[in-house]
């Protein structure tokens, strides 16, 4: 019994530091609500909750009122949402009938998208370069990244492209000579 | 003075099942208590130490189904420690010792030990059914002896064939160990089942277990009700849509993979819904899907998919008055958010006259109406003004004593009440405690209520089920006082630092107190940290 207790002191969320009475710091939160809305209500109410405010959520105990169980869920879904999940991106290709969806999670890399998107869509890539990006094709492979700019594919870490590519796009002929030329 | 013999009359009660219509039955004369003692098989304890197992079991031998609740609400938000009380044992013991043909237990907020569990299962010969709500203490070892299929990791092949052999099988509620080939395989063999909770529904939708699942889903159509999707794939839930016209019941609020328009999507099929349980990362626009579509929808209940987060999919006012403004046949309503407004409440106190439960959860526990800065007093006045037929209130937000002003003057129907950061004085709670002739609980919580609110009616808490006062301005005296002048009530003082120990001032402010009636004096089995006045 004692020791569910001194279980219970050491994982129990508390205001203030350890060792600290309870209702000393408790009565603190209370005293703070009184000036929120006896002398300051009406006047810039925001500033005046910033400095009044309780402490922050997290260290309320029993509040929100929502069970531990479905606080503990939460993040074991969140966890495993972003293990298992699949990002599936949608691929489009200038002059073609309809879209092509894949999962960006199946890939180790560039080479291998590459390579699936062009026997995707019967076409060919040409050379990556930094400089000069895809040379010797009229085709060339776009992704919109998640501040909606249109990007090409290549230029960033494998794994930063993954989590911003929003859609892939195969750009085809002078547009997307544009893309690639680098201050001409 | 009886017209009709005893077995006419007991045929009569018969068809009396509410437990309020049977307890007054049973207060009209000497003949019709005996009468009636006999023939009742229900029997609903809502505080375990109210009664004892002993009196129980005297007056109602024919006892088949009872249902016990332990521990105070503020438990569910630990606020109460584990083993501060509600151990089933003693009613077991009590039960399995005496002539009892215990044939259903319903337990809420229970300790419930493997002891018990194997007690039960050797005890009664004709038991059918055991519900457990929020209760504790118990491992899958005891839940073995009641189930005899279930045993640690679960074991796909009995399962499989538990289900074959149970044509009768009505609910099925599956967590994330059950891979889906089983799943589809069970929903094969069960397509008379009315609830089914799935626990782990991500798979490629080009493969074969997931057309197999399609079909097995089609013929399933007797569900109701739908849970679960622990971990999910949404692009695959269109699986899900031929079974969606006909629940009833569809709970989402252990599924945040589930968002956006496959979500809203998900709810565009579910014309017939009466219950939905969501988490708020449905957000307002969601909200808006589901005024449009579940014109049937009674129960609301939004839950926070990030308690602690900045609450970029959340839930504010606007939600809320769509689904009010679209669904006239809601009554009952659970709502975390972020915001909430004076308008809005009003706006939907009109639109929803019905509500017979109003929680009310603004995730900042004093916020006030962001748009006028004031506090939600006229909003929640509103509601309790509109909706005459208010069972149950939970409070939240920036609130003056005005609020309970309200309450007490409108809420005549006021059963349960939860405060939380509110009121400015002891008026509040007198306001209250006067005005709300038919109050049964009350629990408050970090309010500036003192001696002088607990005291002035001492003799209203007999009239209640339970009264719960953590954080507040009561103190060791005035606790004391109530214990002195109300016999009836168990007054107990939960002082888990022991503070209590050292520091036996009057004066000394009481962190949780927790009184309630009772017809057996003092319970026995309290821990140390627990003194009961």
């Amino acid at each position: 019994m004692e020791n569910s207790v001194a279980y219970e002191k050491a994982t129990e969320l508390r205001l203030g530091l350890p060792g600290i009475d309870e209702p000393a710091v408790l009565s603190s939160v209370k005293n703070n609500k009184r000036p929120l809305h006896d002398e300051k209500s009406g006047e810039n109410g925001k500033s005046a909750q910033n400095e009044t405010a309780p402490p922050s959520k997290a260290q309320i105990v029993g509040w929100p009122p929502v069970q531990s169980y479905r606080k503990n869920n939460f993040q074991q879904a969140k966890k495993s949402e972003s293990e298992c999940g699949g990002i599936y991106v949608k691929v489009s290709m200038d002059g073609a009938p309809y879209l092509r969806k894949i999962d960006l999670k199946v890939y180790k890399g560039y080479p291998e998208l590459l390579q699936v998107l062009e026997n995707m869509f019967k076409f060919t890539i040409g050379e990556y370069s930094e400089r000069e990006g895809y040379k010797g094709s009229d085709y060339e492979p776009t992704y919109e990244d998640k501040d909606g700019d249109w990007m090409l594919v290549g230029d960033v870490p494998w794994e930063m492209f993954i989590t911003s590519c929003k859609r892939l796009r195969i750009m085809k002929g002078s547009e997307a000579r544009g893309l690639s030329c680098s201050g001409v | 003075m009886n017209y009709f013999p005893d077995e006419v009359l007991e045929h009569v009660f018969d068809f009396i099942t509410s437990h309020k219509d049977r307890n007054s039955v049973s207060l009209v004369c000497k003949s019709w208590y005996k009468i009636e003692r006999y023939s009742r098989q229900r029997v609903f304890i809502g505080n375990c130490y109210s009664i004892s197992p002993e009196r129980l079991i005297a007056r109602f031998p024919g006892l088949k189904s009872l249902t016990l609740k332990g521990k105070p609400h503020f438990a569910d938000f630990n606020l109460v420690p584990h083993d501060w009380g509600g151990f089933v044992y003693p009613w077991i013991k009590a039960l399995a010792k005496s002539r009892i043909g215990l044939e259903e237990l319903r337990l809420k907020r229970m300790v419930v030990s493997d002891e018990s569990l194997e007690l039960l299962s050797k005890s009664f010969v004709n038991f059918k059914s055991l519900v457990l709500v929020s209760c504790e203490g118990f491992t899958t070892d005891g839940l073995a002896a009641i189930a005899a299929n279930c045993r640690g990791e679960v074991n796909l092949g009995a399962l499989e064939r538990l289900v074959s052999r149970s044509p009768n099988l009505k609910s099925l509620r599956l967590n994330r160990a059950v891979p889906l080939d089983t799943l589809q395989k069970l929903l094969m063999r069960a397509p008379q089942l009315v609830d089914l909770g799935i626990g782990s529904y991500v798979h490629d939708p080009f493969s074969e277990v997931y057309n197999k699942l399609k079909i097995a889903i089609q013929r399933c159509k007797s569900i109701r009700s739908l849970s679960g999707f622990l971990e999910v794939a949404p692009h695959c839930m269109s699986a899900i849509y031929p079974i969606c016209g006909n629940l009833t019941f569809l709970n989402l609020s252990y599924a945040p993979g589930l968002h956006g328009n496959k979500l809203m999507k998900l709810i565009q099929h579910c014309r017939k819904l009466q219950r939905l349980w969501i988490l708020d990362c449905i957000g307002d626009k969601g909200l808006g899907v589901v005024a449009l579509t579940c014109k049937e929808l009674q129960e609301l209940r939004v839950f926070p998919s990030d308690p602690f987060g900045a609450g970029n999919a959340a839930v504010t006012e606007e939600g809320l008055v769509l689904v009010s403004a679209g669904c006239p046949k809601l009554n009952s309503l659970l709502y975390f958010c972020q915001q909430m407004t004076n308008a809005a409440l009003i706006t939907v106190a009109k639109n929803c006259p019905n509500f017979i439960r109003f929680r009310l959860c603004i995730l900042d526990p004093i916020k006030p109406d962001p748009v006028t800065n004031q506090p939600l007093d006229e909003g929640f006045g509103a509601i309790v003004q509109s909706c005459k037929g208010l069972k149950r209130l939970s409070l939240s937000g920036l609130l003056t004593d005005q609020v309970f002003l309200y309450i007490g003057m409108y809420a005549e129907q006021l059963e349960m009440l939860s405060i939380a950061f509110a009121a400015d004085s002891d008026k509040g709670m007198l306001y209250v405690l006067n005005g709300c002739k038919k109050l049964r609980k009350l629990e408050i919580r970090d309010c500036p209520f003192g001696d002088a609110a607990l005291l002035e009616d001492v003799g209203k808490y007999e009239t209640m089920r339970s009264l719960w006062m953590s954080s507040c301005e009561v103190t060791l005296g005035g606790c004391k006082s109530v214990a002195e002048k109300m016999p009836s009530l168990n007054v107990e003082i939960i002082d888990e630092c022991e503070q209590m120990e050292f520091n036996l001032d009057d004066k000394q402010k009481v962190d949780k107190m927790y009184l309630y009636r009772t017809l057996v004096g003092h319970r026995k089995d309290a821990p140390e940290y627990v003194s009961i006045l």
